[in-house]
């Protein structure tokens, strides 16, 4: 199964899949910064921690393929390769933003690059997901949807039925389970019982594998196979991925009472998905400065951008309700 | 020995009706997600942040979190409400009833009726509601309509701290299943001098907030305040504005909105919710049907558009019926000469 080494990643690859990843913490990190200014409206939930999940299953899809979503999705969102100016502005609900501000930040979403949006309902993605595949097989294109899952939503009576509900009609559809420990305060040991989600998925007659979500090869070689699978025909498959969460559940709310003394610090000091992939990608130093730079300039330019942009026209409060009435 | 009179937030009230009514009646059970918090991990127990913060400490055999399976939990509420307990369940936003309402619209609200009485069902499903959070469309939902419609089902939706902690309290003792609305802004932005002692207000008791010979104003929950203070505007303009908080909806309070009507011979219905099939067309229907003899202008409603809530804050205010929407809708119950006058 996966080890922790560059394997038949090439070069572009590895910097693409550093650059993901880079973009993704950086987002995240001026996210929190600028929230705590107060000028960022919203429920915000930060990804940073588990960028190699994102990273690594968006990196085995094309950009035809789908992903559903969950309300933690940024990080979704940029590996699947949405526009960081346009996700910005919508985090600002400004107008230009990737749902014209009428989203936020559960709701980003860009049909174009196959994102179905983030969700503000827990496992409401997982039905989707198995929609765009039921479009995929039908119409039979070349196309593999994935759902991202957070431990808490796992346990979500939509989540047990759409697992059923794709092997029963053999979908191309990939399930993540994001397993970063908690869902809101309450622990992963607490609200999931028994055997873990992998093994709930065999049940139901689908491979699954648990994999290190903070190891961006482990993670992208279960990807590769799985959609590998979805897309030859050989129907669903889950993988659950372990990282844990760098920030509290929520921003403005969350004082992580309920984590352990020093967890965080240990998380980024020992856990840190971009450290341990700088260590193993054979990149060197000089390529990842550079991506680093070039990211950390995009995202200055994101905010700003944001910040400076019109807020939608009130006329918007109506339109979109429905295409005809 | 005077006692400066107690001042608490509409959250604290709740929690406070969630304490006394468990040390009363050790049947009554609370959960949810997070209602303790912190379950499953290193850091200290108790991380629930709403109103039921703490209460673990107290009541470790009466309160317990629940996974994220709200079809499992609700469901459980109404058996276990059918065979002895009082659970007190837990939905968080009122948006999450879309993932178990089978339990709510063909358990708890039918299964006395379907059984002939055989049993009763006596729970409450607390959830969170309303704009003004920047929650988004499935966050921010006005979805008591709903629940109103549907026999069997009581619906509570208080406005201020006093009756929240009342109204939870006679939810609780009720042998009816309740879904009992927390409006989200007013947890921390409605305050007021709360009774330390156990009481309770009855269910179906509209209460009239402001009194005013001129015109009648109805409005739920956020919109108490937002009524208010519109009256204070029109009074201004020399206009009298009786305002109702009907802190019911179902039951429904009539005879307090009709004595009003009888009164003001104009009604200004105030709603957060979306238009149609609202609480504000059923109350503005149900008196132009009853009561249409005392009425001497057309009843207005002031509510949501037919629209999902936005995400953007200049839509989501534009969203939400406010003071000054509510004057205009007062105005447009008033002959010309009247407004001419005040003007
Ligand atoms: C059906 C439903 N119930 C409750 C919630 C409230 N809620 C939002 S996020 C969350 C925790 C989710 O935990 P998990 O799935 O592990 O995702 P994480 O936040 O850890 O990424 C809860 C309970 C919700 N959004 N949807
Ligand atoms: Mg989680």
């Amino acid at each position: 199964m996966a080890t922790e080494s560059a394997g038949p990643l090439g070069r572009e690859e590895l910097i693409e899949a550093y650059r993901v990843m880079r973009t993704i913490r950086a987002f995240e990190e001026r996210v929190h910064t600028e929230f705590g200014t107060g000028e960022l409206p919203g429920a915000v939930h930060l990804y940073a921690g588990q960028e190699a999940v994102a990273a690594g299953v968006c990196g085995a899809l094309t950009e035809g393929d789908y992903i559903a979503s969950t309300h933690r999705g940024h990080g979704h969102a940029i590996a699947k390769g949405c526009d960081i100016n346009a996700m910005m502005r919508e985090l600002y609900g400004k107008a230009g933003g990737s749902c014209n501000g009428k989203g936020g930040s559960m709701h980003i979403a860009d049909f174009e690059r196959g994102m179905l949006g983030a969700n503000g309902v827990a496992a409401g993605g997982a039905p989707l997901a198995c929609g765009s595949a039921l479009t995929a097989k039908v119409l039979e294109r070349p196309h593999v949807s994935v759902a991202f899952v957070g431990d808490g939503a796992a346990n979500q009576g939509s989540f047990a039925e759409s697992l059923n509900l794709a092997t029963v009609w053999q979908l191309p559809v990939v399930f993540v389970v994001e397993d970063n420990g908690y869902a809101q305060a309450t622990g992963t040991r607490y609200h999931l019982r028994g055997l873990d989600v992998a093994r709930r998925a065999e049940a139901y007659g689908m491979p699954a594998v648990v994999v290190d979500g903070t190891d961006y090869f482990a993670v992208r070689a279960a990807a590769d196979e799985a959609v590998k699978r979805a897309r030859d025909g050989g129907g669903p498959s889950l993988i659950e991925c372990q990282a844990g969460r760098f920030f509290g559940h929520m921003e403005g709310f969350d004082q992580q009472g309920y984590r352990g003394e020093g967890e965080v610090e240990r998380l980024r000091a020992d856990a840190d998905c971009l450290v341990r992939f700088a260590a193993a990608s054979a990149l060197s130093t000089e390529q990842l400065a550079e991506v680093d730079v070039t990211v950390d300039a995009a995202v200055e330019v994101a905010v700003a951008d944001a910040k400076a942009a019109p807020v939608p026209e009130l006329s918007e409060l109506l339109t979109d309700v429905y295409v005809s009435y | 020995m005077t006692q400066s009179p107690r001042v608490l937030s509409y959250l604290d009230a709740l929690n406070e009706a969630l304490a006394l009514e468990m040390a009363a009646d050790p049947s009554v059970v609370v959960f949810g997600e997070d209602n303790v918090g912190g379950h499953g991990c290193d850091g200290t127990m108790g991380h629930a942040w709403g109103p039921t913060r703490g209460l673990h400490n107290q009541f470790p055999k009466q309160i317990f979190d629940a996974p994220i399976t709200e079809a499992a939990f609700v469901g459980a509420a109404v058996g276990a409400a059918a065979t002895g307990l009082r659970p007190v369940a837990d939905l968080l936003f009122v948006d999450f009833a879309g993932v178990c309402f089978d339990q709510i619209l063909n358990q708890a609200a039918k299964l006395r009726y379907m059984v002939g009485g055989k049993a009763k069902v006596p729970m409450v499903l607390r959830a969170m509601w309303g704009t003004g959070m920047r929650r988004g469309a499935q966050h921010s939902q006005a979805l008591y309509s709903l629940f109103t419609h549907i026999p069997g089902l009581k619906v509570v939706a208080p406005s201020n701290p006093v009756d929240a902690k009342g109204l939870l309290a006679s939810a609780i003792q009720d042998d009816d299943p309740v879904i009992f609305f927390e409006h989200k802004l007013l947890y921390f932005g409605s305050r007021g001098v709360v009774p330390e002692e156990r009481y309770t207000i009855p269910i179906g008791e509209a209460k009239v907030v402001r009194e005013g010979g001129d015109v009648t104003i109805v409005a739920v929950g956020r919109m108490v305040n937002e009524a208010l203070g519109a009256a204070e505007k029109l009074a201004a303009e020399g206009i009298q504005a009786e305002v109702i908080d009907p802190r019911t909806l179902s039951p429904f309070d009539f005879d307090t909105v009709y004595a009003s009507v009888e009164k003001t011979s104009r009604l200004v219905v105030v709603d957060e919710s979306s238009p149609r099939c609202s609480i504000a067309t059923d109350i503005a229907g149900t008196v132009a049907e009853n009561r249409f003899a005392s009425l001497s202008a057309a009843v207005r409603t002031v509510t949501g558009p037919h629209a999902p809530v936005p995400f953007s804050p200049v839509l989501e205010d534009a969203f939400a019926p406010n003071a000054d929407k509510i004057v205009d809708a007062v105005r447009s119950t008033l002959p010309s000469s009247v407004i001419s006058k005040a003007s």
